[in-house]
C-alpha cells in the first residue's frame, strides 16, 4: 500500500501505477461535474471550453456563495460547503468522460460498476474515494473556485476548483480490475446466510 | 397558548441551518460506539475521518455534509394551541425559503420533469411538512431534517404475503442493505416500516430511520425486532462507506401500523451517517432550540 502525492493533471503512466488499497493526494486543480452537466454533455451534446486532460473529477455539487468577480474569487463564486455524492448514479458518463476529455480520475462515494472499470482498463484510469459527507473537512482542501462553465446548471455547474492536500483519497477502483466496492459487497454477500440464519429466517425466499 | 407565526417563520429558517451545522448528540455518541468497536483498519480510518468532519464543521460554523437535502419538517401541536394551521404552513415554507437564500445554501430541490430549481430549496409540496397532534398542554414543537439524497435514492417496498411471514420482513431488511452497500453513506441508521398501506408503510420507515438512537419503538412487537436486526446487521461487513468493516449500521429502527389481513408490507430507508435534524419547541415561556 503506498501514497502518492499526484499534480493534476497526470499521465496514463501515472494513473496505472496505483492500485487498490493505495492513497492519493492530489493538488493543483480538481474539476467539480453532476448529474446535469454530464447529461448535457453528453445527451443534449453541449461542451466545456475546460481542458480536462490528465485531469480528476470529482462528482460533486457544492454550496457557493455569488460575491462578485475579485483576486481572490475569480469566478465570481465563493465556496461555502464543497463535499461529495454518490458515484453510481453517473457510471454511463465515465467512458465519455474519460475518451471525450481525457480525464484519468475520477473522485466520488459509493462506488462505480463494470462499465467503468473496463473504461479505467482500457483508457488507463482510476476512481478514488471521498468519505461522502465529511464536506467540512473536504472545503478546507480547496483554496478557490477558479472559474465556473455551464454555469445555467447551477449548482450542477461545472467547476474548476484550485486544490490543496486534496486528501489522502484511498484508491478503490485501478486499472487493473481491483475495485474495492465489489471485494466487500460479495463478502457481505456471503455472510447473508449466517446473519439470516442468526434471526432465526428459516425461509428467505 | 397562541402561536406567533413569524417567530415560526424565523425559526423554520434557524432549523434548517442548525440542523446541517449541528449533529445530535446522540449521533456523535453512536459514533463514538462503533468508532470503540471497528476492527477493520478501512473502516477504522473511514470512521476516524466522519469523526474528524463533525469537529471542522463546528470549528468553521459550516455545513457537515454539502447536501442540503429535501427539507421535511414535522409539526406537532398540543393541546390548547392556537394556530392557523393554513398559515403556519405558509410560515415554515417562507422560514425554509429564507434559510436557503440568506444564508446561502445550495437549493437541492427542482421540478421532477422540468428539472427547473428555484433556488429556494422549495417547490410543488416541498418543503414535506407533516402535521400531527398530541396531548402535551401549551407546546408546538417543529423538528427539521434536511434528508439527503445518498440515502434517499436508496428506498424499498416490498407488499410481502402475510403467508411468508416475519421471516419476509427480516430478509427484505438485510437484502436492502446489501444492495444499498456504499451508496447510502454508511454508517446509516437503517429505518423499517412494518404494516400499514403502502404509503403509511414508507412513511413509518422514514419515521424510523430519521429517529434519535437509543430510542425505541412503542410497539413492543416494533422494539423486539428492531433489537434482533440491530444485533446482527454490523455482522454483514459492508463497513463505512461500503469499503468494508463492522460499522455498517448505528441501528436499524422499526415503526409499525396494524395492516390489512391480506397485507404484509416492509419498506426500508436509511438515513446517512450525517444523521442531521433539529427542533424548535414553542411554549408560553418563549421558544427553546434543541434536537
Amino acid at each position: 500500500m503506498a501514497h502518492y502525492e499526484f499534480d493534476t493533471p497526470v499521465t496514463e503512466q501515472q494513473a496505472r501505477q496505483v492500485r487498490v488499497n493505495d492513497t492519493v493526494t492530489l493538488n493543483k486543480t480538481l474539476f467539480g461535474i453532476r448529474d446535469a452537466t454530464q447529461i448535457h454533455m453528453f445527451d443534449h451534446g453541449r461542451k466545456t471550453r475546460f481542458d480536462m486532460n490528465g485531469h480528476a473529477v470529482i462528482h460533486t455539487a457544492p454550496n457557493v456563495k455569488w460575491v462578485g468577480e475579485t483576486k481572490a474569487t475569480p469566478s465570481g463564486y465563493d465556496s461555502i460547503c464543497i463535499g461529495t455524492t454518490t458515484s453510481a448514479r453517473m457510471e454511463r458518463f465515465t467512458r465519455p468522460l474519460m475518451e471525450q476529455y481525457g480525464v484519468r480520475i475520477i473522485i466520488g462515494k459509493g462506488g462505480l460498476f463494470a462499465a467503468s472499470q473496463s473504461a479505467f482498463r482500457d483508457i488507463g484510469g482510476i476512481y478514488l474515494a471521498v468519505v461522502g459527507g465529511a464536506a467540512a473537512l473536504e472545503t478546507t482542501w480547496i483554496e478557490q473556485i477558479e472559474e465556473v462553465d455551464l454555469d445555467d446548471l447551477n449548482p450542477e455547474s461545472l467547476w474548476k476548483f484550485r486544490i490543496k492536500g486534496f486528501g489522502p483519497l484511498l484508491v478503490a477502483m485501478d486499472s487493473h480490475g481491483g475495485n474495492l466496492y465489489t471485494e466487500v459487497n460479495k463478502s457481505a454477500r456471503n455472510n447473508r446466510a449466517e446473519v439470516l440464519a442468526a434471526l432465526g429466517v428459516k425461509n428467505a425466499g | 397558548m397562541k402561536v406567533d407565526l413569524k417567530q415560526v417563520e424565523d425559526a423554520s429558517k434557524e432549523i434548517y441551518i442548525r440542523a446541517l451545522k449541528l449533529l445530535p448528540p446522540d449521533i456523535k455518541e453512536g459514533f463514538k460506539r462503533l468508532d470503540a468497536a471497528e476492527t477493520h483498519p478501512t473502516g477504522k480510518a473511514i470512521l476516524g475521518t466522519m469523526i474528524r468532519n463533525i469537529s471542522v464543521a463546528e470549528a468553521n460554523t459550516n455545513l457537515l455534509c454539502q447536501d442540503t437535502g429535501i427539507p421535511i419538517y414535522n409539526v406537532v401541536i398540543g393541546a390548547g394551541v392556537e394556530v392557523d394551521g393554513y398559515a403556519l404552513k405558509q410560515a415554515i415554507v417562507k422560514g425554509c425559503e429564507r434559510a436557503t437564500r440568506d444564508h446561502p445554501l445550495r437549493s437541492s430541490v427542482v421540478h421532477p420533469t422540468t428539472r427547473h430549481n428555484e433556488h429556494t430549496s422549495c417547490g410543488r409540496g416541498v418543503p414535506v411538512i407533516n402535521i400531527d397532534f398530541s396531548d402535551k398542554p401549551d407546546e408546538l414543537s417543529i423538528e427539521m431534517i434536511p434528508k439527503g439524497s445518498g440515502s434517499e435514492f436508496n428506498s424499498w417496498l416490498k407488499m410481502a404475503l402475510p403467508a411468508d411471514g416475519i421471516d419476509a420482513i427480516k430478509t427484505f431488511v438485510i437484502d436492502c442493505v446489501l444492495e444499498a452497500g456504499g451508496k447510502t453513506c454508511p454508517p446509516t441508521i437503517v429505518g423499517v416500516g412494518v404494516g400499514g398501506t403502502a404509503d403509511l408503510c414508507v412513511h413509518l420507515s422514514k419515521v424510523a430511520a430519521t429517529r434519535a438512537l437509543r430510542t425505541a419503538c412503542t410497539d413492543p412487537e416494533g422494539a423486539k425486532l428492531e433489537k434482533e436486526l440491530s444485533s446482527v446487521v454490523n455482522k454483514l461487513g459492508v463497513g463505512p462507506q461500503g469499503l468494508g468493516g463492522d460499522s455498517t449500521a448505528f441501528a436499524v429502527h422499526v415503526e409499525t401500523a396494524a395492516t390489512h389481513i391480506t397485507l404484509n408490507p416492509v419498506a426500508v430507508n436509511m438515513q446517512c451517517h450525517s444523521a442531521r435534524r433539529s427542533r424548535v419547541t414553542f411554549t408560553p415561556q418563549g421558544l427553546s432550540y434543541g434536537f
